[in-house]
């Protein structure tokens, strides 16, 4: 075993909490640290206020305190072009992207990973509630042991070789424990709020920003029987399953948004959370990635979340040629969406996984969801 | 593992005798310039000792020169200040578009409020050419900014010959000599210059002070309202123990200025000549010839300089890759850009080395050597 400080590791840094605290007890261990502010986004304002410039100064701050250099990487272009792009794209088709998982593919495990190996990085780390083990001569991508923040469901598209060099020192720590870690040493980041929602839409409204890149296109609000309910502002402000921001009272059970016709711009809406329209039982994934290395077998099961915090579903997965699968659900589930994601587990083991595509109920395709 | 500063354009070590008199300054002359008593008079004396200091390192006069708080001030000051006492007479303006942020985002600010900025075009050493200026010299203009030297390659611009072209003409000269103060000669009515901007703590001062030198009779109006300081030009109760440092750091150059320019000449053509001896690629941006001698900026064909920065930082390589940067991440400089095209890969692989005060023939090869190093590492 190399001594701690001759290994070289590259910490991710974002200005938050849980990186500033990964960093922090990597050091402790002895590890030679290195704390790496990325770039991904400029929202520089009218009054020359930028989201990262704070961010960094952030980072700065937690460095000096934790005592490892910092320095900054620019990846807005990769950023545009692998992220931003494909973001919009799904919108366009009329389904909700997951840019985290692509991000992490794409960014923080791919141009991050790169960019660190040239600075000499045996490892990178970053803040992510997940564990990585090597069991049986293969790594193995556990989740965090906080199931409240377990983070597995966006990094379901991560292989072998970007497991072997990577550090989760937060994957047995519960989101509690890494807070009061923060406050114990005083660290500047200690009491800042967690990030919500999308990274480069931040705090700001959602339908505000995503109206200046794509043009919104009101249209009718029908239920699945062609009565009109009114007016939806643009499909692509909607998710399957979404009741708020809908505007149809009356009596009755609340409504829901069931599905798209793209085609005609008619937002479908049903009522009642148990809709039977929302419900499915099977689906076709794309960009389905396993973990492990070793082959599966054509027809097994597991269990998968279809969204993030989910509970997990139990499924039969029957994998398909050209990086395709067929879930089967056991049990119908409510508002499977396609564009997110599909993620597989074995117990701790999160096997890996892939993007809902189509959606099914008693073998036929419910195109009204997408 | 000792650091090897080779960011002598970015800000330089104080000297130590700076250090002493700032500190016999602190202990000993805490008055105010502008009271009537004894004490006030005694900072008073230092203060004026340190003007007529200023002005002579330019060939001013005593009552030419304004103490700022550093080269950005004077560049604002200059700018801001004959822009609008002029402006009856013309709202056009002609810079260059390699100029340091302190001018560029001025100019920005002076557009914002109605004036009509030209930014000029570079060649590719980095240089101005008098015949665009001429063609881009009208009537209402009422100054031209252009710097001496250029703070990121080094390159030197035609200051004697653009006066001389502006001789017939009402616009206001000003030139951003902050980088090339303490290695060019300056006197200023030789150079024909209006306003010149300094900066102490590229010469071995403190930060916190610089000077504008603004000739006698050059319409202007301040822009920091207050108390009757620096002939009511600068309000502010005075940086005497800056002042007193940056009068040291003006002396102790006068005196090692020739030298200093040969010896970074040398240092520059030993690091040039040990990458040669490494048999790495590289090319120097800029022009040797017509250049600063304490600058070199490099780029390093097939590297990243953002790679390049951090790995020599971890070398213990102090060195730098352009000026502006937001959120620590470095954006392609402005004057590459302006050198060389939007598309240049240059814009993405140059470092610039700037050598100073207490450097060595060895800190210079072992840098050269490191440096090496690194581009075949990250080249392999």
């Amino acid at each position: 075993m190399k001594d701690p400080k001759n290994i070289r590791v590259v910490v991710g840094m974002s200005g938050g909490v849980d990186s500033s605290v990964a960093a922090l007890l990597l050091k402790e261990q002895g590890y030679d640290v290195i704390g790496l502010f990325m770039k991904n986004w400029d929202d520089t304002d009218e009054f020359g206020v930028c989201t990262a410039t704070e961010d960094y100064e952030d980072v700065i701050r937690v460095c000096n305190q934790i005592g490892i250099p910092y320095y900054s990487v620019n990846f807005e272009k990769e950023y545009w072009d692998k992220v931003f792009t494909y973001f919009l794209d799904e919108y366009k088709a009329g389904r909700t992207p997951n840019p985290d998982v692509m991000c992490n593919k794409e960014i923080k495990f791919k141009a991050f990973l790169d960019h660190a190996l040239k600075l000499g990085a045996d490892y990178i780390a970053t803040g992510h509630y997940a564990r990585v083990e090597f069991i049986d001569g293969e790594y193995k991508m556990l989740r965090g042991k906080d199931r409240n923040k377990d983070q597995t469901y966006f990094l379901n598209q991560l292989n072998q070789k970007q497991l072997s060099k990577v550090l989760f020192p937060l994957g047995h720590l519960e989101k509690k424990a890494v807070r009061d870690i923060a406050k114990k040493v005083g660290l500047a980041t200690a009491t800042k709020k967690d990030s919500t929602g999308i990274c480069f839409i931040g705090e700001r409204n959602f339908k505000e920003f995503l109206s200046h890149y794509l043009p919104a296109q009101p249209g009718k609000m029908e239920t699945m029987e062609g009565k009109v309910k009114g007016e939806h502002d643009g499909l692509m402000y909607y998710t399957i399953g979404q009741r708020h921001g809908l505007g149809i009272g009356g009596s009755g059970d609340p409504w829901f948004v069931i599905g798209k016709d793209l085609k005609r711009n008619v937002l479908l809406v049903g009522q009642g959370f148990d809709n039977e329209y929302l419900y499915s039982d099977s689906i076709i994934a794309t960009n389905v990635n396993w973990i492990s290395d070793r082959t599966k077998p054509k027809e097994f099961s597991c269990t998968a979340k279809f969204r993030y915090r989910q509970p997990d579903h139990k499924v039969t997965v029957i994998q398909l040629e050209n990086d395709r699968a067929k879930i089967v659900f056991d049990e119908p589930i409510r508002a499977v969406t396609p564009g997110q994601s599909v993620v597989f587990y074995n117990g701790e083991e999160c096997l890996g996984g892939g993007t809902i595509d189509q959606i099914f109920k008693n073998g036929k395709r419910l195109s009204y969801v997408g | 593992m000792d650091t090897i500063y080779l960011d002598h354009a970015a800000t330089t070590p104080v000297h130590p005798e700076v250090v002493r008199e700032m500190v016999g300054c602190l202990e000993k002359t805490y008055g105010n310039p502008s009271s009537i008593h004894g004490i006030g008079r005694q900072a008073r004396r230092l203060v004026d000792q340190a003007r007529n200091l200023a002005a002579q390192s330019i060939g001013a006069k005593f009552n030419e020169i304004i103490f700022t708080s550093g080269g950005t001030e004077a560049d604002n000051l200059a700018l801001i200040g004959t822009a609008f006492a002029n402006r009856n007479r013309g709202n056009h303006i002609i810079t260059t578009s390699i100029e340091h942020p302190a001018i560029l985002q001025t100019c920005k600010y002076l557009e914002i409020n109605g004036f009509d900025v030209t930014y000029l075009p570079v060649d590719s050493s980095g240089r101005v050419d008098i015949d665009t200026l001429k063609k881009h010299l009208r009537d209402d203009t009422i100054l031209v900014s252009v710097m001496y030297a250029n703070n990121e390659v080094g390159t030197i611009q035609p200051i004697q010959e653009i006066a001389q072209l502006l001789s017939n003409h009402s616009a206001i000269f000003h030139t951003d000599a902050v980088q090339a103060y303490g290695l060019l000669p300056i006197d200023c009515e030789d150079l024909g210059v209006d306003l010149l901007s300094v900066s102490a703590h590229k010469i071995n001062g403190p930060k916190g002070i610089g000077f504008l030198y603004a000739k006698n009779g050059v319409k202007f109006t301040p822009h920091q309202y207050g108390g009757e300081q620096e002939r009511k030009r600068r309000a502010g109760t005075e940086n005497v123990p800056g002042i007193v440092g940056f009068a040291k750091a003006i002396e102790i150059m006068m005196k090692k200025r020739v030298e200093n320019f040969h010896r970074y000449e040398q240092l520059r053509r030993l690091f040039i000549d040990t990458l040669n001896d490494r048999g790495i690629s590289f090319e120097v941006n800029g022009d040797l010839k017509n250049g600063l001698p304490h600058i070199l900026n490099i780029s390093f064909p097939e590297t990243n300089v953002e790679q390049m920065l951090v790995n020599l930082d971890l070398e213990g390589i102090a060195a730098s890759g352009g000026s502006a940067c937001t959120a620590g991440a470095v954006e392609p400089s402005h004057v590459l850009k302006a050198m060389f095209g939007a598309h240049s890969e240059k814009l993405f692989n140059s470092v610039r080395f700037s050598f100073g005060y207490g450097l060595t023939e060895e800190n210079i090869q072992k840098a050269a050597e490191k440096t090496a190093d690194i581009v075949k590492r990250l080249t392999s």
